[in-house]
């Protein structure tokens, strides 16, 4: 009798402890999989224009002043140089994303939230930003400003 | 029953026999409170207890007029202000208790601390303590960002953005935080969520696995009281020990109203994603000593990103917090542990030092 129940046979208990293991985990894979990808957000597709035109016109924009606008999805900023140059450039900080402004009083692009500066080509000069800011290319075509990703 | 002697009503009996009231009552009446000289700072956690319990209160009635959309939450919240009566009142009271809420439960936490309570048999209790530290912080963050309001949506950015940094998981995480990849009205409705269902359900659960635990162990007596002697007085928990609780939450109640009265919550701007981040954005003050250390951290240390050092820092701290009654091993055989005392002195020093820092300099320069 002993002999027996310590064979390594297959025994009924085993089997039935087998399958229900199984059992409890395929449950439970089948209950929290459908969950976790649930919790994932789907991605939305970027927006991919390349190039907008701005809602304002070329002689709204100051010397010495900046001006936020929507690029895609994301804020982007247009200044004016105090020689009167135009640039644009990505307003979304390297840092923590947070959106940048123009400084009139320093003459260059500040980040409020931990205080970094860039300046006027986007060159991350001083604070936490780790990169520069995106450059975009600026074109007047009479009184439109069209801004696009690439020089 | 028939031969019992107690000096109960009908009412008593008929509820003793069906739902067991004697048994509650022995437990009631044999918990005792030792008294010394740090016998104040047990009142702590059950101040911490009631501010939480003022929360669910009143983010229940705030329930009834609030919308979790981008187009309409600020919108809500500013009828509620303007027209709801006692709306100001109601969501003041929310806003003050929650803060109210972190600091009582920031001098339990270390009071808790620099009297080593955590040490055996109470280390269970000391993690489910943690734990809802970091459910109450959970709590602050997603509250922060529901009025949707200009400084709260940049705050929001910089937190989320921050657990992008963490190492390996980190962008995974933030995107599920955040509901995309953009801080938008998809992650106000998911920190809905999370606020008034999640967070609450989750909590339930904890603090209730922290009061059982507190009710089987009894109040710790601190090793320097024990030592001197101390500790062999004690207090009925019911009725005295409760009444002074009770003076305490009434005295809270007073105060919360009067913050309520005087320095009523205010709204702001509303969040707009095409504007710049405005002058003076802010973490609430229980995540300003972070903010503060990533704002002082260079951009770059050793090679690696300030933000990522930081941000492992702090974890590796976070840990260094919940393992302490591991850690600490003098306290566990029972011998002074200055070491930890001192480290708990060095941590309060730091967080109040970098608060501090965060709300006196001027962010411009
Ligand atoms: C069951 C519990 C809770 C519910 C149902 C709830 C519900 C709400 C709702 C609907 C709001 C948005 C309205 C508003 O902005 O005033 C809110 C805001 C908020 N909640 Fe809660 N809440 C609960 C618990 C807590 C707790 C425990 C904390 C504490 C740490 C907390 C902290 C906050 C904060 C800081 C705000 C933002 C306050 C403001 O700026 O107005 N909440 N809560
Ligand atoms: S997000 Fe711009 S400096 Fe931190």
């Amino acid at each position: 009798m002993a002999e027996e129940t310590l064979d390594r046979q297959p025994t009924r208990r085993g089997f039935v402890n087998w399958f229900l293991g199984t059992s409890a985990v395929a449950f439970l894979l089948s209950v929290f999989y459908p969950v976790g990808r649930y919790l994932i957000p789907p991605t939305v597709a970027e927006s991919t224009a390349g190039t907008v035109r701005l809602p304002f016109k070329a002689d709204d924009v100051k010397p010495n002043t900046g001006q936020i606008f929507k690029f895609g999805n994301r804020p982007a900023i247009l200044v004016r140089t105090p020689a009167g140059e135009l640039r644009a450039f990505s307003a979304v900080c390297t840092h923590l994303n947070c959106t940048v402004q123009y400084r009139p009083d320093l003459g260059h692009i500040w980040c409020a939230c931990h205080n970094g500066h860039f300046d006027l080509n986007g060159q991350n000069i001083a604070g936490p930003p780790p990169r520069p800011l995106d450059p975009y290319a600026v074109n007047v075509r009479g009184k439109q400003i069209v801004v696009s990703k690439s020089t | 029953m028939a031969g019992s002697a107690k000096p109960h009503g009908r009412l008593w009996t008929w509820l003793d026999e069906r739902v067991g009231l004697a048994e509650l009552e022995k437990v009631v009446k044999k918990k005792e409170v030792p008294v010394h000289r740090h016998t104040v700072w047990y009142y702590l956690g059950g101040m911490t207890l009631f501010l939480f319990m003022v929360q669910v209160a009143t983010g229940i009635l705030l329930l009834f007029y609030y919308r979790p959309s981008a187009e309409e939450a600020y919108e809500s919240v500013q009828f509620l202000m303007a027209e709801v009566e006692f709306g100001w009142l109601i969501r003041s009271i929310h806003s003050w208790a929650a803060n109210l809420m972190i600091f009582t439960l920031f001098i339990h936490l270390f009071s808790v601390l620099l009297l080593k309570a955590y040490r055996r048999p109470r280390e269970v209790t000391w993690l489910s303590g943690i734990g809802l530290m970091g459910l109450a912080m959970g709590f602050g963050f997603t509250g922060y960002l529901l009025p949707w309001n200009e400084l709260a949506y940049f705050a929001t950015k910089v937190g989320t953005e921050i657990t992008g940094v963490v190492p390996v998981i980190g962008p995974f995480l933030g995107r599920l935080l955040r509901g995309g990849d953009e801080v938008t009205g998809a992650t106000l409705t998911r920190f809905y969520g999370i606020h008034v269902a999640v967070l609450p359900a989750l909590t339930t659960l904890l603090l209730g696995l922290h009061l059982f635990l507190v009710q089987k162990h009894g109040m710790s007596v601190p090793p320097g009281a024990e030592r001197a002697g101390g500790g062999r007085r004690t207090m009925p928990f019911f009725p005295n020990f409760l009444l002074r609780d009770l003076v305490g939450w009434l005295s809270a109640l007073a105060m919360l109203a009067a913050l309520a009265a005087y320095f009523p919550t205010e709204l702001g701007q509303k969040a707009d994603p095409f504007a710049s981040a405005p002058v003076g954005i802010k973490p609430e003050w229980y995540f300003m000593f972070m903010f503060k250390t990533l704002k002082y951290l260079p951009s770059y240390i050793l090679g690696i990103e300030g933000e990522i050092v930081g941000v492992v820092g702090f974890g590796v701290g976070g840990l260094f917090l919940l393992l302490i009654p591991f850690l600490d091993r003098r306290t566990a055989r029972g011998e002074p542990s200055p070491l930890f005392t001192w480290i708990g002195i060095a941590i309060i020093l730091y967080m109040v030092a970098l608060t501090y820092l965060g709300y006196t300099e001027v962010a411009t320069q």
